[in-house]
């Protein structure tokens, strides 16, 4: 299986107290756990990204419980406003149990 | 007129083919209602949530959606004609510019979408809105 790789665009500088748009994406197939395998006729078992966080100096900013009827390579966008320079991290929770994860530095004016 | 055996049957059998062919469009209509009550603890009123989806969508593999409502603590999709209803919830935060989140989801065929927001103040709201699908997601 190809690598997951999560990607996030987030703005490197911010007003205080204004809206800043964050998108995340990950690669990740979100096998739903209702497809058939083409040869073998069997279910293929779920395995997908059953939740999102995205933390702002250890606080949560946002977060989103995921289904399988979310596509495949969840794609979120969101906003937040922030009183301060800091580490926004974004953590994403597979069905078995893995975590990806990626930091991104916002600096706060 | 009086109803013979043979009327009996063809009746019995027409009704059952009539209902065959209505069943789909809606078959999960209660599940919907279920998950609806679960998250909102009641039916909540309809308005007051924004639902930003397409009216036709060429590939129903990834649809998408942005919601948003103002002062929502969570809000919850739902889609009325997938295998299982339930698509997403999303969680607001002090941090949050405002209660609106979007992303892409799969729709199986032509069907309700349905969005329900958790107030600060424990109301409920919701908005429903039918996307064609040409092409369904899921399965294959």
């Amino acid at each position: 299986m190809a690598k997951i790789k999560p990607r996030v665009k987030v703005p490197g500088k911010a007003t205080a107290g204004e809206a800043v748009t964050i998108k995340t994406l990950i690669s990740h197939p979100m096998e739903s756990g209702q497809r058939k395998d083409r040869k073998t006729g069997e279910l293929i078992p779920r395995k997908i990204i059953n939740k999102f966080v995205a933390t702002y100096n250890g606080e949560t900013a946002f977060s989103m419980d995921l289904e399988p009827a979310i596509s495949a390579n969840p794609y979120i966008e969101f906003s937040v406003k922030l009183a301060e320079s800091g580490t926004m991290r974004f953590e994403w929770t597979d069905d078995d149990g893995s975590v990806y994860d990626i930091e991104k530095k916002i600096e706060v004016a | 007129m009086q109803m013979t055996r043979r009327d009996l049957f063809a009746l019995a059998a027409g009704l059952a083919a009539a209902g065959l062919i209505r069943m789909p469009a809606h078959a999960d209509e209660a599940k919907v209602e279920a998950a609806i009550k679960e998250f909102a603890g009641g039916m909540p009123e309809t308005g007051g949530v924004e639902l930003g989806a397409p009216e036709i969508a060429e590939n129903g593999n990834t649809v998408p959606i942005e919601v948003a409502a103002a002062g929502a603590t969570s809000i919850m999709i739902l889609a009325a004609g997938n295998p299982n209803p339930g698509v997403g919830t999303f969680h607001f935060t002090a941090m949050s510019a405002e209660s609106r989140a979007s992303t892409r989801i799969r729709l199986a065929q032509t069907q309700d979408v349905v969005a329900v927001a958790k107030m600060a103040d424990g109301s409920t709201k919701m908005a429903r809105r039918e996307v064609k699908v040409t092409i369904g997601g899921c399965g294959g």
